[in-house]
């Protein structure tokens, strides 16, 4: 047996490396849960509220039974004493309501797609034919639609235990002084629209009981937290179930869930003995995979004269919809971290109001938090900068954290540990050829261009990298925010690394390969990295928040060193030398200053393997595990700079350029980085002018198909210019910082303020999400109908689909409960 | 039910299928073609793209019945060992995140390149209307066409 050594010849960290991953689903060999077929397996579909709200009177799936193929019916009841409550990990704050949660409703439906009973069949024709068959009786309660007024006391209750969910409140500075006598105070509201996080994959379950052994195949983002979940929440035993994520198509934050498909998969299963699958239609997801955003944002902020910030107070109502799935309340709360964002202030307030509705819940959707925060404060930035007749980009500049003042301690209590801000801007400006844009704006206003042109601006930071655990114990999260690798040095001088990470198409296989590489001086291609199995990959926090690289990817990079350490003791007894004299470099280990002595580490794992001559007291293996739980959050950065035409004429938007800047630190593999960013502004431009989910006054979702709820296609997107400043983080080894969420957190407010930028000198100051034609047109025609200098904030139009008659304004400050007279009060 | 013969990536399959069953389902869940995925229930992601006769079709929109007699191209028959050039030119441009849209997506792009060799980058993007993806910002989706059509592509 022999084993071949060969350093890499270049360095993989910062390689454009075409991923791993790509062979198989470029050509249709992936394994998508759908694709699963086992011998036995059954159809489930499900029967689902048509109401908001309402009792379930009675439920008799006696008739769909006897239907052909059908080989079960199941309502709520049948699974009352196993099925539990759905988890929600994160109690923000002690008095919190968290409402019960069965699987499938037993007594009271509370939205629109709720499981009330299921079929069983051959296939999934037979299986959808069946639903009919099943009778159910309602008796309709009153829907909670809109949360500014499910607080008041004449509101209908969502729950017995009230509306409210739970308040949260974090406080620095003397924000009464701040405030007083502030040469420069604003106040706004501003809308979250609901969103719909469409994954292509739609979500696929199968179920598999056979003795004492439960098997779970599930699109899902976290395989390890979802094991652990379903046996708290069914009693099975944790040592017997295990769970995988195969190849999973997309998640971006949906799919960080505890479903009710997936408890009822396996409780299908133990009932009648056969596996089971369950794939919804597009159509179902819409109306059952958790949402997100949400929130009405009553912002204000003091300032100066010179346009420093004195102070700021955000203030939230968040929509939790029906009930708090897994991460639920956290959500709205990462923001309370990043209301303040990469500026300096005197004092600072965040609350959050979390609120029931009769609606889906919300939960994670990429960015979780932090793109709401980003959103309200670069709006009000553009605000303020406009109030004190500045350039948006100089208001930043007089506020923002300078390069040599990081590590900097925020006013909302976290550490950022390094960032450029002035290096990015000045990037992004060149670029986007920032003052020959300004002048073209002028020449438009000076000739009345029907077309005016807005430029937008949105410098951001985020905390991600989820998590230091000690944070998450301190906001009362459920578990830890570690992550843990295994590398494992075969016989034959190939390598498997074991990541807790679940990849979903960020690409692991081929980045955690790259970090290997380097580390260990193998061969990219000798490396296969393993993930998405319990059984294979036993421990893991999974794949969110930004976390895999910073987090995952770190811990890959401990399992390395240990290694080395391991193989630096087997090599020192080989060349009887002492292991203090023993250097590894590229691969290859060999005494201090001789570095063609010695031998490469496959070597080395041969000589492990075989276990002939190693040191007494040496086990044989140099596999080595790592958990790494980060001391601090990454804090990528970045200046985005959005330029629109907006037609006067017609209300339509069309954005001519688009420059990203970020700053991610160290980058591992740029083409993945690029993509992650260009995918990030697709999904934050989609928020700003395409997407809305919909409810109607009966609490029926009207945006169930992806005809109704507008993802762009390549046609509705401008080309993006991207490009990196590099200040590495200096929390962790590498140097790393997330940047999965980045674009998205970014682009939406750089969107948004181009409108208004555009529109500004018509008394335009802010036109409600998405920023269709018609309410961009609507909103001209107002500022055109209003007296000079009154100002306009859009946000009177019908929906974003049009076709409903429903009216989603509002004066939110109102309903907040304020008595601050607002800037843009006179709108309405 | 009803007997339908078709021919799909080389082979041919003589089935008897329900009227109603679409051409997708039959793919994925009759003949074990599970390279073509499902995305929406409207036609309007394309992630189901086939090619049937040489012209691309939402899978999803088309009846196995209506197949009869046809010849059917997946992602799975495209390439005949060497990558198809679409395929090879989605790798190398990092096209493709999680890949659930990719079969479809490559599906649509060989249509689009069929009719038009040498599209500009507003013709790639007109031309891939009816094919969604959620990852990408279909910038790299853009390049990857542009590349397999043999135009130059610049260093990002």
């Amino acid at each position: 047996m022999t084993a071949e050594a060969q350093a890499p010849p270049v360095t993989e960290l910062g390689r454009a490396r075409p991923r791993k991953e790509d062979a198989r689903l470029i050509t249709g060999k992936t394994n998508w849960t759908d694709n699963f077929v086992l011998p036995g397996m059954l159809h489930v579909a499900y029967v689902r509220s048509p109401f908001a709200h309402a009792r379930i009177t009675r439920v008799d799936v006696s008739a769909a039974r006897q239907l052909p193929g059908v080989f079960a019916a199941f309502s709520g009841a049948d699974f009352a004493d196993e099925q539990g409550s759905l988890p929600c990990a994160w109690p923000v704050t002690p008095d919190i309501i968290i409402p019960d949660h069965p699987p499938m409703a037993t007594e009271e439906v509370r939205y629109v797609g709720e499981a009330v009973a299921c079929v069983v069949a051959r296939d999934r024709y037979a299986a959808a034919d069946a639903l009919d068959a099943v009778d159910v009786d309602y008796e309709p309660l009153p829907p909670v639609l809109d949360i500014r007024t499910a607080l008041d006391a004449s509101s209908p209750r969502v729950h017995e235990a009230g509306n409210k969910s739970f308040e949260f409140l974090l406080q620095n500075g003397d924000l009464d002084a701040a405030f007083r006598d502030a040469p420069v105070v604003i106040e706004r509201t501003y809308r979250q629209q609901r969103l719909i996080p469409s994954a292509m994959e739609p979500r696929a379950v199968v179920g598999w009981n056979e003795g004492d052994e439960y098997t779970l195949w599930s699109s899902t983002q976290i395989p390890h937290v979802l094991r652990v979940m379903l046996a708290l929440t069914t009693g099975i035993p944790e040592q017997n179930l295990r769970v995988i994520a195969p190849d999973v198509g997309g998640g971006f934050g949906s799919k960080l869930q505890v479903t009710a498909e997936e408890v009822l998969a396996l409780l299908i299963s133990r009932k009648i003995g056969r596996p089971v699958k369950w794939t919804e239609s597009r159509s179902e997801g819409n109306l059952t995979v958790h949402h997100g955003r949400d929130q009405w944002q009553r912002i204000k902020l003091a300032a100066d004269s010179d346009g420093r910030i004195r102070a700021l107070d955000a203030d939230l109502l968040a929509d939790m919809g029906a009930y708090l799935m897994l991460v639920t309340p956290g959500v709205p709360l990462l923001g309370a971290f990043m209301f303040n964002g990469i500026y300096k202030m005197d004092a600072y307030s965040f609350k959050c109001t979390g609120v029931f509705s009769t609606k889906m819940p919300t939960d994670a959707y990429r960015g979780a938090g932090r793109p709401e925060a980003t959103f309200a404060l670069e709006r009000i930035m553009d605000e303020l900068a406009a109030e004190l007749n500045m350039d948006p980009l100089a208001v930043r500049e007089r506020n923002w954290i300078k390069h040599e003042e990081f590590p900097y301690d925020t006013i909302s209590g976290l550490t950022y540990d390094s960032g450029n801000y002035e290096a990015a801007t000045a990037r992004a400006r060149a670029l986007f050829n920032y003052d020959e844009l300004r002048a073209e704006q002028q020449r438009r206003r000076d000739s009345n261009d029907p077309v005016q042109l807005g430029l937008g601006t949105s410098t951001y930071t985020e905390m991600c990298g989820l998590a230091p655990s000690r944070v998450l114990g301190s906001l009362a999260y459920g578990a830890g925010g570690w992550e843990h690798a295994s590398v494992r040095m075969l016989p034959t001088g190939k390598v498997e690394v074991v990541t807790g990470s679940s990849a979903h198409g960020q690409g692991h296989e081929t980045a955690w390969s790259q970090i290997v590489a380097d580390k260990l001086g193998i061969p990219f291609e000798d490396i296969r990295v393993l993930h998405g199995d319990t059984q294979v990959s036993p421990k893991g926090m999974d794949t969110y928040g930004s976390r895999s690289l910073t987090v995952g990817g770190i811990a890959v990079n401990g399992a390395c060193e240990k290694v080395i350490t391991k193989a630096k003791r087997i090599s020192a007894h080989l060349l009887e030398a002492s292991e203090d004299d023993i250097e590894f470099t590229r691969g290859r280990l060999h005494v201090r200053g001789d570095p063609e002595s010695g031998q490469t580490i496959q070597e080395i794992a041969l000589a492990a393997f075989t276990a002939h001559a190693l040191p007494d007291g040496v086990e044989p293996s140099l596999d080595s595990d790592a958990t790494y739980d980060p001391d601090n959050f990454s804090f990528p950065h970045g200046t985005h700079l959005c330029a629109t035409e907006v037609d006067t004429e017609t209300g339509m938007v069309k954005i001519r350029s688009y420059v990203a800047v970020d700053d991610v630190g160290k980058v591992v593999n740029p083409l993945i980085v690029d993509g992650q960013v260009h995918g990030g502004l697709a999904q934050g431009i989609a928020q700003a002018l395409y997407e809305e989910a919909i409810y109607d006054e009966e609490g029926q979702l009207t945006t169930t198909t992806m005809a109704d709820y507008l993802l762009p296609s390549a046609a509705d997107l401008p080309h993006f210019t991207t490009d990196r400043t590099v200040t590495p983080a200096t929390t962790n080894p590498l140097g790393v910082k997330g940047v999965g969420e980045a674009g998205t957190i970014a682009s939406t407010p750089a969107v948004v303020n181009a409108i208004v930028d555009a529109l500004r000198p018509l008394g335009i100051q802010d036109i409600t999400m998405p920023c269709t034609p018609e309410r961009v047109w609507r909103a001209i025609q107002e500022a055109r109908d209003s007296a000079p200098g009154t100002p306009v904030t859009g946000d009177g139009a019908t929906p974003a689909h049009g076709t409903i008659a429903h009216v989603s304004g509002g004066d939110a400050a109102q309903a907040h409960g304020s008595d601050a007279a607002t800037v843009d009060g006179g709108a309405r | 039910m009803t007997k339908i013969n078709v021919k799909v990536d080389g082979v041919s399959y003589v089935d008897d299928v329900e009227p109603r069953l679409l051409l997708v389902h039959y793919l994925r869940d009759r003949i074990g073609k599970t390279g073509t995925p499902v995305g929406c229930d409207t036609s309007n992601c394309g992630a189901c793209t086939v090619h049937l006769d040489g012209v691309s079709v939402k899978s999803c929109s088309v009846l196995a019945v209506q197949a009869d007699g046809s010849e059917i191209t997946t992602i799975e028959g495209l390439s005949n060992g060497e990558w198809h050039p679409l395929q090879q030119a989605f790798h190398s441009e990092h096209a493709l995140q999680c890949g659930y849209c990719t079969p479809g997506m490559i599906m649509a792009a060989a249509d689009l390149l069929r009719e038009n060799p040498r599209p500009s980058d507003q013709e790639i993007r007109d031309g891939l209307e009816g094919n969604l993806c959620r990852c990408t910002g279909y910038e790299n989706i853009v390049r990857a066409v542009r590349r397999a059509s043999g135009a130059e592509v610049k260093a990002q």
